[in-house]
């Protein structure tokens, strides 16, 4: 009776499995096989053009200035534009929470919009927002007295205008996150730590800080992951430019693979990011187990 | 403990079971060979040629136009070859031949000298490949200058420059004319003028059959100072007014008197500048390093080329034959602008712009086309990189040329490998 089940069991999983095997598993040993080897437009041509190049591959990629500068680009983007999405969207769940309940599923909707748009449509707006004559970021400035700021065009700015457009674009789904956690926070723990004394700082660090932990750690994790793959934004907005400024990993990854057809290439770039993000992901999840 | 498994939840089964079967049998339903002779063509040609030819019948096929969009053309282009679905003719950029034919995609034939004679001699050079006709050029575009000629009047020049000492010194005045007035427009992700600029100092981009960068030559270093000392002035805007919303805006609003371009603004600046500026724009060929010398510029364009996977190559030499045909070609330009890579073409058009389209015609007679390898998008890249490192002045001119020189031999290592063991390929 039990080894029917099993077997059933394995049925059921058949379709998954083998969607998975096709087109996960396959394709990543594939990829990793590829990123040994030089495979570009002349191996197309004739298969006796490709040459076995192993771990020469990451040695040239360790070697490649674009590659240390898209490295750089990716992590200033993770942390500064990961923390500040937890940040942004944690603090706007906590006001939508404490406002009336009308209000709330309004504001909740607006505040959801940016993460139903099309981004490149999303993208095309925001470029003009950040033009240096016309955008009206820029008139703003100007009105405050202040100097014009070529967001996208200056090396200095880009990735900050990035890492803003990001921000907009994302937080509203870990809000949403975030404000069911909020909600699923029983009423008696702050009734007790009223009844306590405890102030609403206190509360907020000792009673829904903690409670939120599950959710946080998921945002957190989420956000990393989301963020080591920063790829539309920059390919809509900057190209990676200027001066490769916005250039990120996925976009060294896709210039070099498909627009070039240095497959190999590209395939050991896209391996250093999953290596990298399987050290974060699990560095992560080590330290909530710790924590709990 | 017998799992119960209600009636209604067993059509998921069926279901399951027929999905896959059914994309299994899919998978093996035979390609049937298309009676159709097929054309994948890009852009604006795309839609003349879908109104134009699709439908009717040549050399016994039915000719069948399937557009694709330039800016995904080159990617399914390679996908289809490798998948072995390439149609019968085919629309390629003129910087892409070189990599299809590289990859064995397009036919070459040998060259009957009579028929050539007729193409720009730049059309000619990228596609003949290896002494070997693989494309025929089916328009042509190259650079020229475009001016504002009331603004270059009101600096005090009644003419366009034609040395480049020339031009600076314009630009210079036409900045005396007030902080909203540049010279220039050159966006740092276009590479053109600036290669222009090192073919008319004589310089050679790469050396050895195309297997190092030759970017510290004292030709091409002449060509880049130039053209970085232009932004280091303040002539070219780039940072805080440098992203141009709307070319033809600004151009109207006087924030640049000059912007070399191609064809396809001539239709452009037509339709979208204000009237009463109609008369007040005009172009004309490069300005030189020095007078004597004809002035270069970059040969693009597109052309049209037999597939090698085409069961139906004759029809589709015969299909191509008639597109290239002078009268073909004028019909093509006064639908879509494109200029004809033919010159007898030429005798047709002239009514359209005659003034405007002189410095074109010129300029067409000594443009030459970039490195023929598929490696070229690439290096084109790097050029582009230290270009904007060097006018953002994060590296000085020789450093920048030096690391230019470097990354492109490390692009083309592959090459040179190819180069050692196949001599006489690619």
């Amino acid at each position: 009776m039990h080894r029917t089940r099993t077997i059933a069991a394995w049925i059921f999983l058949a379709p998954a499995l083998t969607a998975i095997t096709a087109f996960f598993v396959g394709p990543v040993l594939a990829a990793l096989v590829l990123s040994f080897t030089d495979f570009d437009i002349y191996t197309i041509a004739d298969s006796s053009n490709l040459r076995w190049l192993g771990l020469e591959q990451y040695r040239i990629l360790l070697r490649d200035p674009l590659f240390w500068r898209a490295l750089q680009n990716t992590l200033t983007f993770v942390v500064a534009g990961g923390s500040l999405t937890v940040v942004v969207a944690l603090g706007a769940a906590l006001a939508i929470w404490g406002a009336a309940r009308k209000v709330q599923a309004f504001l909740r909707t607006v505040y959801f919009l940016p993460v139903v748009t099309t981004i490149v449509a999303a993208a095309v707006v925001w470029r003009a927002w950040y033009h240096p004559r016309v955008g009206l970021l820029n008139v703003a400035l100007r009105w405050a007295g202040l100097p014009a700021i070529d967001w996208l065009g200056n090396p200095r700015w880009a990735m900050l205008a990035i890492i803003v457009f990001s921000v907009w674009k994302n937080f509203g789904f870990h809000m949403v996150i975030f404000l069911a956690a909020l909600q699923s926070i029983p009423h008696q723990l702050y009734e007790a730590a009223a009844i306590d004394g405890a102030s609403r700082w206190q509360q907020f660090r000792h009673v829904t800080l903690p409670m939120l932990r599950p959710a946080l750690s998921f945002v957190v994790l989420i956000t990393v992951i989301g963020s080591f793959q920063l790829f539309a934004e920059p390919y809509v907005m900057t190209q990676g430019g200027p001066a490769n400024a916005t250039l990120s990993l996925v976009l060294l990854m896709y210039r070099n693979g498909f627009q070039w057809w240095n497959v190999g290439y590209g395939a050991a770039v896209a391996w250093v990011l999953f290596a990298l993000l399987v050290v974060v992901t699990l560095t992560l999840s080590r330290l909530r187990l710790r924590r709990r | 403990m017998q799992a119960q498994r209600p009636a209604e939840q067993r059509w998921w089964w069926v279901l399951v079971a027929g999905i896959t079967l059914g994309s299994a049998l899919g998978c093996h339903r035979a390609v049937e060979p298309s009676p159709a002779l097929r054309v994948w063509a890009m852009g604006k040609e795309a839609e003349y040629l879908s109104t134009r030819i699709h439908g009717r019948m040549i050399g016994g096929y039915r000719v069948e136009v399937q557009r694709l969009p330039w800016s995904a053309a080159h990617e399914k282009l390679l996908t289809a070859f490798v998948a072995g679905t390439l149609p019968d003719v085919v629309q390629l950029g003129s910087t892409w031949l070189p990599e299809f034919v590289a990859v064995g995609a397009v036919e070459c034939t040998s060259i009957d000298q009579s028929v050539i004679d007729d193409f720009f001699p730049g059309a000619v050079e990228g596609n003949l490949v290896n002494n070997r006709w693989c494309g025929a050029p089916w328009y042509v575009d190259t650079r020229v200058l475009f001016y504002r000629r009331d603004l270059l009047a009101r600096a005090g020049f009644p003419l366009p420059p034609q040395t480049w000492d020339q031009w600076r010194h314009a630009m210079r005045r036409i900045r005396q004319l007030g902080p909203e007035h540049y010279g220039l427009l050159a966006p740092l992700d276009e590479w053109h003028l600036l290669v222009a600029l090192a073919f008319q100092a004589g310089a050679e981009l790469l050396r050895d059959r195309d297997q190092y960068g030759n970017f510290q030559s004292p030709e091409f270093r002449r060509a880049f100072s130039f053209y970085v000392s232009l932004f280091h002035e303040g002539l070219v805007p780039f940072e805080g007014q440098g992203q141009v919303a709307n070319v033809y805006q600004d151009f109207a609003a006087g924030l640049f008197t000059f912007y070399v371009t191609g064809p396809w603004n001539l239709g452009e600046f037509r339709r979208r500048l204000p009237g009463e500026l109609q008369n007040e724009w005009a172009t004309a060929v490069l300005p030189m390093p020095e007078l004597g010398s004809p002035s270069v510029s970059v040969m693009g364009g597109a052309s049209l080329a037999v597939t090698t996977s085409s069961d139906k190559r004759d029809a589709a030499r015969e299909l191509i034959s008639y597109l290239l045909s002078p009268e073909e070609l004028t019909h093509l330009y006064h639908a879509t602008g494109d200029l004809p890579a033919r010159r007898s073409a030429w005798r047709h058009i002239g009514d359209a712009d005659p003034l405007r389209l002189t410095a074109f015609r010129t300029q067409l007679e000594h443009a030459r086309s970039t490195p023929k390898i598929p490696e070229w998008e690439r290096i084109a890249g790097l050029l582009l990189r230290y270009t904007e490192l060097a006018v953002r002045k994060h590296l000085p001119v020789d450093t920048a040329l030096a690391l230019l020189d470097a990354e492109t031999d490390r692009v083309l290592a592959k090459r040179r490998w190819l180069l050692q063991r196949t001599p006489t390929q690619p």
